[in-house]
C-alpha cells in the first residue's frame, strides 16, 4: 500500500486509475490528479501509462526481433536467434493451421499480436505496488503498469483488427460481395433487414469479443491481485489474525501469479488465433 | 477506465508495429529458416546419394575382385598347360636326340668293328702267309697264290 493511510476502497480505486493527460477543468492541459478530473477530460485525453508501457514493450520487442533478423545465420542458431526462430515457427504453424488463404501480412500480424499482448499481459506479474509506489515517489499520481487492463488498449487493437477485416473483406469480395454477404444470408433476399441485423451483430461482435475478452480477463486478474494485496494491508499489529492474513497474502499471491502465467499466455494466444480466424473468414468467398 | 484518445494511439501503434514486423522482421527470419530447411534437405539428399554411391562402389569392387580371381586362375591354368606342353616337347626332343645319338654311336661302332675286322683279316692273312711260308720253307709267291689267299681271307 502506498504510504498514506488509505481505506480499502481508495486503495482499489487508486490502483485502477490510469494516468490521464488531457484538458483540466480550469482550461490548462495536464495530468489528472483525481479520478473525477480524469473523467471530466472526456474523449480527447491520453492514458499516458497505457501508451508509454505499450509503446515501450512494443519497441523493445521489435528491437529484439529486428536485431535477430539482421544478424540471422542459416548455420547453427544460438541464444536469442533460437528463441526468435522458435517464435516465428510457432506462429507460422498456427497461422498455417487456421488461415487457408494467401496473404503475407497475416503471419507477421499474428506474431506482433501474440508477443505484444503477451508482454503487456506479463506486466501483471510485477508486484502490483512496486511501480505505483515508485511513481508516487517521482510525483506521478497514478500508474497502471498493465496496458491490457485498460479497455482503450484492447479496443484499440481490436479496432485495428476490425479495420483489416473490413479492408480484406472488401478487397477479396468486392463492395457488392461484402454487402451481399451482409444482407443476402441466411434468409435469402426477402429477409434482407433480418439478415442485415444478424450479420451486422455478427460483424460487430468480432472486435467486441476480441477486446472485451482480453480486457475482462486481465482486469479481473488484476483485481484479484489487488484484493489479495489488501489482506496484508489489514495489518493492525502482531496479532494472530493479522499474521494469518499476511501469510495468506503471500501464499495466494504466489498461487494466483503462477496460475496467471497460464492466463497471460492463453489470452494472448486466443487474441492471435481469433484474429487469424477472422482474417480467414474475410478472405473466404462463402462461409 | 474512461474511453478516450488512448484508443486511437493504441490503434496507430498497433498498425506501426504490424507494419514494422511485416517489413523488417518476418521476411529475413523466414528466409533464413527456409534456406536452412533447404540446406538440411540438400544435405540429407547428398547423404542418401553418397550411400547409394557407396553401395555401387562396393558392388563394383566385388565384381572387379571376382574378375581378377577368375583371370588369375585362368592364367595359372594356362601356365600349367604351357609348362606341361614344354615338358612334353622337351621329352620328345630329348628322345629324338637320344635316338639320333644312339644311332650315330651304333654306326660308328659298326664302322669301327668293320675296320678292325678288315685290319684283322689283312693281318691274319699276312700272319697266315708268313706262317705258311715258314712251314713250307719257301716263299710263297703272293701273286701266284693270290686267289688262294683271298679265299682264305674271306673264310676268316
Amino acid at each position: 500500500m502506498s504510504s498514506e493511510a488509505h481505506t480499502s476502497a481508495e486503495y482499489i480505486k487508486h490502483h485502477l486509475q490510469n494516468l490521464t493527460y488531457g484538458q483540466l477543468p480550469h482550461g490548462a492541459w495536464g495530468v489528472a490528479h483525481t479520478p473525477e478530473e480524469a473523467k471530466a477530460m472526456g474523449f480527447w485525453a491520453l492514458n499516458l501509462d497505457t501508451v508509454i508501457m505499450s509503446l515501450l514493450l512494443g519497441v523493445v520487442l521489435m528491437f529484439v526481433f529486428r536485431r535477430v533478423a539482421k544478424t540471422i545465420t542459416t548455420g547453427t542458431p544460438s541464444g536469442l536467434q533460437n528463441f526468435c526462430e522458435w517464435a516465428v515457427e510457432f506462429i507460422d504453424s498456427s497461422v498455417r493451421g487456421s488461415f487457408s488463404g494467401k496473404n503475407n501480412m497475416i503471419a507477421p500480424l499474428a506474431l506482433t499480436i501474440f508477443f505484444w499482448i503477451f508482454s503487456m499481459n506479463l506486466m501483471d506479474l510485477l508486484p502490483i505496488d512496486y511501480v505505483p509506489l515508485l511513481m508516487h515517489e517521482l510525483g506521478v499520481p497514478f500508474f497502471k503498469v498493465v496496458p491490457t487492463t485498460d479497455p482503450n488498449a484492447t479496443f484499440g487493437m481490436a479496432i485495428g483488427v476490425f479495420l483489416l477485416v473490413l479492408y480484406y473483406s472488401v478487397k477479396m469480395k468486392g463492395v457488392g460481395g461484402f454487402v451481399g454477404e451482409l444482407t443476402l444470408q441466411p434468409f435469402g433476399k426477402w429477409g434482407m433487414p433480418v439478415n442485415l441485423v444478424l450479420e451486422g451483430v455478427n460483424l460487430i461482435a468480432k472486435p467486441l469479443s476480441l477486446s472485451l475478452r482480453l480486457f475482462g480477463n486481465m482486469y479481473a486478474g488484476e483485481m484479484i491481485f489487488i484484493l489479495i494485496a489488501l489482506m496484508g494491508g489489514a495489518w493492525v499489529g502482531l496479532t494472530l489474525g493479522s499474521a494469518t492474513l499476511y501469510g495468506s497474502q503471500i501464499l495466494l499471491s504466489l498461487g494466483w501469479a503462477i496460475f496467471h502465467i497460464l492466463i497471460v499466455t492463453l489470452q494472448a494466444f486466443i487474441f492471435m488465433t481469433l484474429t487469424v480466424v477472422y482474417m480467414d473468414m474475410a478472405h473466404q468467398e462463402h462461409h | 477506465m474512461n474511453i478516450n484518445a488512448t484508443l486511437l494511439a493504441q490503434t496507430i501503434m498497433f498498425a506501426l508495429f504490424v507494419w514494422f514486423c511485416m517489413k523488417f522482421v518476418w521476411p529475413p527470419i523466414m528466409a533464413a529458416l527456409d534456406q536452412r530447411k533447404k540446406q538440411i534437405a540438400d544435405g540429407l539428399a547428398d547423404a542418401e546419394r553418397a550411400k547409394l554411391d557407396l553401395e555401387l562402389a562396393a558392388n563394383r569392387s566385388a565384381e572387379i575382385l571376382r574378375e581378377a580371381k577368375e583371370k588369375v586362375s585362368e592364367i595359372v591354368n594356362n601356365g600349367e598347360k604351357r609348362a606341361s606342353e614344354i615338358v612334353e616337347t622337351a621329352k620328345v626332343q630329348a628322345k629324338v636326340e637320344g635316338d639320333r645319338i644312339i644311332a650315330g654311336a651304333k654306326a660308328e661302332i659298326d664302322q669301327e668293328v668293320f675296320r678292325a675286322k678288315e685290319q684283322l683279316r689283312t693281318q691274319v692273312s699276312a700272319i697266315a702267309l708268313a706262317g705258311a711260308s715258314k712251314i713250307l720253307g719257301r716263299e710263297i709267291d703272293a701273286k701266284a697264290h693270290n686267289d688262294l689267299l683271298d679265299k682264305l681271307v674271306s673264310e676268316i
